[in-house]
């Protein structure tokens, strides 16, 4: 396999407060999940999840006909929509509009999509304050970490650690107490809300015969940054498309449900262009960033294109016994767990972290929860025996291959074999916690060889000399 | 060639396209919009059940007139914004002396909300099935009032209720002709981002209170 940074699991699996963090935080998830989609609670959830998937593969298979459709659709509603191949296009686009508008601060809700462009970072270069205002964003903002996880971002810190981190960078008394934290967050928020320039939001849904952006969250936060300053940009892959406003119907109640056991999280925003006549408030500019980086890469493979279709709800990465051993900082992207480990290599190319797809047992629970039906463990496989192809053809693993060639070999000739074998009865276990087998020889017991071999006995029974 | 025509040409390449237009796509299948299973009696009850496991607190009077009454020891000592529903007016809301109403100017709107104790605004639906508030914003209707004070309370006509977000969407199939924003309301503003402890009221309300007036 290639190379792994086990040092860095290493430390992760040694800190006993951590694992308990992750255990518990992704179990309680799995529980809410397991009742929300429960057979009485949502008898047609299987129904609801072959629809998901139907119309992700129709939506994807044909992107080029709703981005123009939602493209109509939005300047209709007066909004604009601006196309972007990377991320410093998008932040060119932002720095270039506040600029124009004399914008210094803006406000910005959860959004994994600017996590991916370092948003936040393009910006701060330029002297525009970008805050976060999800209360866990907005924690992990202030002690300069990526989302640890993708519904949970600040899933590994403790409250201990949000009291230091909020004296330290906010200069208040120690408070140990969630909801005071909470108050101090609202507080210091409240007042960025007021005063922002820009808002920023991300969308969970992008709807093509409406023009519109969907965002899902429990805070208010979203809401308050795309009502509360006079320009609303909306940054988002173009991926996120859904046809009909209708088809929300499948995918909202899925969505909540998959990812926290929610129902319906408490504020749902369908956002359609500015303000319009007589409205009091609301933005006057609307602006939808359709970001691409690397999406277009994806759809050529018609089967590892279904990686397209994920909604972010991280039910996948709550399911897996991997990332709920090793956590989210581990992986090497914004995305983590399942669905981390096959869009990673797939948007920076195999060659890099080529570990990724082999972080799997391929037990197969991050397909059995997907609401849209992504079958991860297949594009695992698919990109393990991409990653195998493309070192084979750089010439590494010779050493796999040589071991290979010589086993073939050993089994194709009987009287080597039973050489080997009878050495072997003697010799072993050998314990070879030496050399290139020594890692994997630390966590395994090699079994004892039986004196008589299978052949050996057979012969016996036979009457085989 | 500008980003977006690399985009889309990226695209249909990608999809195996010939040609430079969009292609009509293959009719895709009806949406999937379950039917309500949901006796029409029983709509008030699921909805102020659904509202109260999420917190929330449901009043049901029998008229518009019993509005007022309903209100008033919630009102007692603060001070409210309400929005500017010709319904909420009707129902004599208006006429306490602590609510402020009647805002045109965005900045006076957004100053007062930030300083009242609570937002009452009325609301296009209601939800049973997920004790969920149906707002769409309109000139009748701001956004904020809803959303910066801490306690939100909105007054729905019973008629207004509807099952579910299925029925919501096969009322109203495309929400973006007839608002720039439709939000759905279920439950206070909450998180669980530190050590999964559940705590209302982050940046919206976390308090939320339905009025449901049975006559109308």
């Amino acid at each position: 396999m290639p190379d792994v940074p086990t040092e860095q699991f290493a430390q992760t699996l040694a800190d006993p407060r951590l694992q308990l963090a992750i255990y518990s935080a992704t179990q309680r998830l799995i529980d809410h999940r397991a009742a929300a989609v429960a057979v009485d609670r949502l008898p047609d959830y299987q129904a609801l999840r072959t629809r998901a998937n139907e119309i992700k593969r129709h939506t994807i298979e044909h992107l080029d006909y709703y981005l123009e459709q939602l493209e109509s659709n939005v300047i209709a509603h007066g909004g604009k929509v601006i196309f972007c191949r990377t991320g410093d296009e998008v932040a060119d686009f932002v720095l270039g509009l506040a600029k124009e508008r004399n914008a210094r601060l803006i406000v910005k809700s959860k959004s994994m999509t600017t996590e991916e462009i370092h948003f936040n970072d393009h910006l701060e270069r330029h002297q525009l304050e970008t805050v976060e205002t999800d209360l866990g964003e907005y924690i992990l903002q202030l002690a300069h970490q990526r989302p640890y996880h993708i519904v949970a971002p600040a899933l590994h810190m403790t409250r201990y650690d949000v009291a230091d981190l909020f004296t330290r960078t906010l200069g208040v008394d120690k408070e140990e107490v969630p909801e005071n934290q909470t108050k101090i967050a609202r507080a210091t928020l409240r007042e960025k809300f007021l005063h922002a320039d820009i808002g920023v939001t991300g969308a969970n849904f992008l709807i093509a015969d409406s023009g519109a952006v969907v965002v899902v969250e429990n805070e208010g936060n979203a809401r308050l940054s795309s009502s509360a300053p006079k320009i609303h940009i909306a940054v988002a892959g173009i991926e996120k498309l859904i046809p009909r406003a209708q088809d929300l119907a499948v995918f909202l109640n899925l969505l909540g449900r998959s990812a926290t056991g929610q129902p319906l999280t408490s504020y749902t925003s369908f956002l359609s262009g500015p303000r319009r006549t007589g409205e009091i408030d609301g933005p006057d500019e609307f602006y939808l960033v359709l970001l691409d980086n690397g999406r277009t890469k994806l759809l050529s493979d018609p089967e590892k294109r279904q990686s397209l279709y994920c909604i972010r709800c991280g039910a996948c990465l709550n399911h897996c016994p991997v990332y709920r051993k090793i956590g989210g900082h581990n992986y090497p992207w914004v995305y983590s767990g399942p669905i981390g480990a096959i869009i990673t290599p797939q948007f920076h190319g195999v060659a890099e972290d080529s570990w990724l797809p082999f972080a799997s047992s391929l037990c197969g629970a991050c397909a059995e929860v997907c609401p849209v039906k992504i079958e991860i463990p297949k594009l695992l496989l698919k990109l393990r025996s991409e990653v195998t192809e493309a070192q084979r053809i750089q010439g590494s693993g010779a050493l796999e291959r040589l071991t290979f060639w010589l086993f073939a070999w050993v089994m194709t000739h009987p009287r080597v074999y039973r050489m080997l074998a009878s050495l072997g009865a003697k010799w072993a276990p050998v314990p070879p916690k030496v050399g290139p087998l020594k890692k994997w020889a630390s966590t395994r017991e090699l079994p004892r060889l039986a004196p008589k071999s299978f052949h050996q006995l057979w012969g016996e029974r036979r009457g085989w000399p | 060639m500008t980003a977006r025509e690399q985009i889309l040409t990226g695209i249909r390449t990608a999809l195996g396209r010939t040609g430079s237009a969009s292609s009509l796509p293959a009719p895709l299948v009806a949406p999937l919009l379950r039917d309500p299973q949901l006796g029409r009696n029983l709509y008030i009850q699921v909805f102020a059940q659904n509202l109260e496991k999420l917190s929330g607190k449901v009043f049901v009077v029998p008229d518009g007139g019993a509005v007022p009454g309903a209100l008033r020891e919630l009102l007692r000592g603060k001070n409210a914004v309400a929005s500017n529903a010709p319904f909420l007016k009707s129902c004599g809301v208006i006429g306490f002396e602590q609510v402020r109403s009647g805002f045109a100017d965005r900045e006076a709107l957004r100053d007062s909300c930030a300083s009242a104790d609570i937002g009452i605004t009325s609301a296009d639906y209601a939800l049973a099935e997920t004790g969920t508030l149906v707002m769409l914003a309109s000139p009748a209707e701001a956004r904020l009032i809803s959303l910066l004070p801490p306690v939100h309370v909105a007054v729905i006509p019973q008629s207004r209720i509807l099952a579910n977000l299925d029925e919501l969407l096969a009322t109203i199939p495309k929400p973006a002709e007839q608002t720039s924003s439709m939000v759905l309301i279920t439950g206070p503003s909450r998180t669980a981002d530190i050590e999964q402890i559940l705590i209302r009221g982050v940046h919206g309300p976390g308090e939320l209170y339905a009025v449901v007036v049975e006559s109308l």
